[in-house]
């Protein structure tokens, strides 16, 4: 990107826990919400789109930098906490992008306010089961491995971790166990949702990597079908972290989507 | 002094070489490589073995179990205890343990339990456990909340063997309408609960306040007298003084008619520790949120193949210089053992006499010394050295139920 970004972080405090949240750029609000392995500080991807909209990063309760509420149990849980964090920092006509897990909290939210957002955009979404294959099980696999998973390129993982901290592996393990206290069962998919995400009126976009190893295709035509006003795009060369193996790529597609009338 | 028999009850016939080639022996090494057939004659030949050690004068049986690995048949130790119920006449029936937090309905294992006891004229001893980490994967339930679960139920068990019902019971993860299971344990106020433990401290403080013996499992003598100090500190605090009747010790000894047998038989002590195959990935004998957090940094390194597993893997003859492994003849062994009692002052003993592929004859020999020898010899070296047992003592069950509590001193406003 030819200018840097600058990037406010505050924590907010939200359902009984501090919540770590990056704000940076101005125009059209947008809510990113990361993957399950949290996410880095900065990327490319965010700078991109803070260069066109008011774009806001959250750490998810309980990933990276924001506390654990103890009492959270599901990702529609978190999904209620977002509400009440957009509600707070007074914002309206907000965007959703959601990454992998954090596109199953987007469907979420948009199920919950079916006019209240502006545009969808689901990335390798979970949240659905895949009418073929299974969500990628991280339980049996090191955290190393389930981060390289998400790649088509190693060298693009590399780009991003570098050598990988034990800091990094000691985060991985934390959103893990998060993972698991609120996803644990059924794995990464919530048996309610499809029912509701008939009634969302919001647009929607739906994007997934042609070599997403962690969440199969399936899952996006069964989201693209169900949202009434939804497509499918691929996009070629990137697995499940599309923003980072393609951040220009993906900036572009989101950013004309929000923008489009 | 309480001494017991115990055997993993491996299921020694799977095909070693494939272990080996595919790495690990747990969890996903799949079940296409387990032979019912020889499944079958082993489940009868361990039988026979607790059968023939209550007629060699073994007056303790530990089980336990495990699933989805050869290292262990077990896969539900209430249904050997309740065969041995039925089919023995005196020994004690450990169990270390039922993993609790696998448990999605513990008023039904209280049920179980009680049956048990009932059946067995009251010789049961129900321990509990939480379970390995790939127990959790196994079972599908949540590793998060392994530690929450296995209080929750223990207490929910306590209170349905204990409380008259019908009562409802309304907690964080269990949840019952009524609880009025008719079917409630001989022994009052309940049968004796021990807690086996290999390192969390969280265990063993949490068997320190309620005042149930920890059993140390296969530890080093240093790393047991360490587990003690924790453990007789957190009685202090508590209001009582921790003693023998507090201590159990499970170690690896193999005893034959001659050395160079029981050297030969005592090597397969390292079957089970993956000497041979490999045991399973670090995620899945600990996955995120089931070990303590004080681990978490040490642990991940290791987790993805950077650093040794900080348990360590010492060798055969480590073992042995480090008195975690034992074996011999009768005669040698007993003067090993005696110094272990000394060092280590535990009034609960258990043996842990073969494993992997020592012969069923070769199995029955240790099972005969141990008995007629080595056993008598270890009660009455106990005797000598003042350790009595929970038994002997007849301490209490529960820390509720002690009577020489001592008055804590409050904290200062």
């Amino acid at each position: 990107m030819a200018t840097s970004v600058e990037w406010n972080e505050t924590a907010v405090e939200m359902a009984s826990a501090r919540l770590h949240v990056a704000r940076a750029g101005s125009g059209r609000p947008v809510l990113v919400l990361h993957h399950d392995i949290g996410s880095p500080g900065r990327l490319d991807f965010y700078d991109a789109l803070a260069h066109r909209f008011d774009v806001i990063v959250p750490h998810h309760p309980g990933y990276g930098r924001s506390e654990r509420p103890q009492w959270l149990r599901n990702v529609r849980d978190v999904a209620v906490v977002y509400q009440s964090l957009l509600a707070a920092l007074e914002i309206d006509r907000v965007s959703l992008i959601g990454l992998g897990f954090g596109g199953w909290i987007a469907a979420e939210m948009a199920t919950m306010a079916p006019r209240e957002f502006h545009r969808l955009v689901l990335v390798g979404a979970m949240g659905v089961k895949p009418p073929e294959g299974d969500i990628f099980d991280q339980a049996i696999v090191s955290y190393l491995d389930y981060a390289r998973a998400g790649f088509h390129d190693q060298q693009a993982f590399a780009h991003i971790y570098g050598d990988v901290s034990t800091d990094q592996l000691v985060e991985w393990d934390l959103c893990r166990e998060m993972s698991f206290r609120i996803a644990w069962k059924p794995y990464m998919y919530n048996p309610t949702l499809p029912h509701l995400l008939g009634g969302v009126r919001t647009p929607a976009l739906v994007v997934w990597g042609d070599d997403d190893k962690i969440v199969p295709k399936s899952a996006g035509e069964r989201y693209a079908a169900l949202l009434p006003k939804a497509r499918l795009v691929t996009v070629r060369a990137a697995g499940h972290c599309v923003e980072m193996e393609q951040p220009d790529e993906l900036a572009t597609l989101v950013s004309g989507f929000i923008d489009e009338n | 002094m309480f001494v017991m028999y115990f055997t993993e009850q491996p299921m020694s016939t799977y095909p070693a070489d494939i272990g080996l080639e595919v790495g690990h022996t747990a969890l996903m090494f799949s079940n296409k490589h387990f032979d019912p057939v020889a499944g079958s004659r082993l489940y009868n030949e361990y039988l026979e073995h607790y059968i023939y050690a209550e007629e060699q004068g073994v007056e303790g049986f530990m089980l336990n179990e495990h699933h989805n690995a050869p290292f262990c048949m077990q896969a539900k130790c209430n249904i050997f205890a309740s065969i041995l119920a039925a089919v023995t006449k005196k020994a004690k029936i450990v169990l270390l343990g039922n993993p609790l937090p696998l448990a999605e309905n513990p008023v039904r294992l209280a049920e179980e339990l009680s049956m048990i006891d009932m059946i067995s004229k009251g010789r049961l001893v129900p321990g509990i456990v939480r379970g390995g980490g790939q127990e959790s994967l196994a079972a599908g339930v949540n590793p998060a909340y392994n530690r929450e679960r296995f209080q929750e139920a223990h207490d929910l068990i306590v209170a349905a063997w204990t409380r008259q019902g019908p009562f409802r019971w309304e907690g964080t993860h269990y949840q019952h309408r009524v609880v009025n299971p008719w079917a409630v344990p001989l022994q009052k106020p309940y049968p004796r609960i021990w807690v086996p433990g290999v390192l969390s401290q969280e265990t063993i403080i949490w068997a320190a306040q309620q005042r149930y013996p920890y059993i140390a499992l296969n530890t080093s003598i240093e790393a047991t007298k360490k587990i003690w100090e924790l453990y007789d500190k957190v009685a202090l605090e508590t209001g009582y003084e921790a003693g023998p009747e507090n201590r159990g010790y499970l170690q690896q000894v193999h005893v034959s008619d001659s050395e160079e047998k029981a050297e030969k038989n005592a090597r397969q002590f390292l079957w089970m520790q993956g000497e041979f195959t490999g045991l399973a990935h670090p995620v899945w004998s600990n996955p995120s949120g089931y070990f303590s957090p004080t681990l978490r940094r040490n642990f991940v390194e290791f987790a993805v193949g950077r650093a040794e597993n900080p348990r360590g893997r010492p060798t055969f003859e480590q073992q042995v210089a480090d008195g975690r492994v034992f074996f011999g003849t009768p005669k040698t062994v007993i003067p090993k053992l005696r110094r272990v009692l000394e060092e280590t002052r535990p009034s609960i003993y258990g043996i842990w006499g073969n494993d992997g592929t020592v012969s069923n004859e070769d199995a029955r020999t240790c099972i005969r010394l141990l008995g007629q020898e080595v056993m008598p010899a270890m009660r009455e070296i106990g005797k000598e050295l003042g350790l009595k047992d929970p038994f002997e003592l007849n301490s209490p069950v529960h820390l509720r139920y002690s009577n020489d509590l001592k008055q804590m001193p409050q904290a200062a406003e």
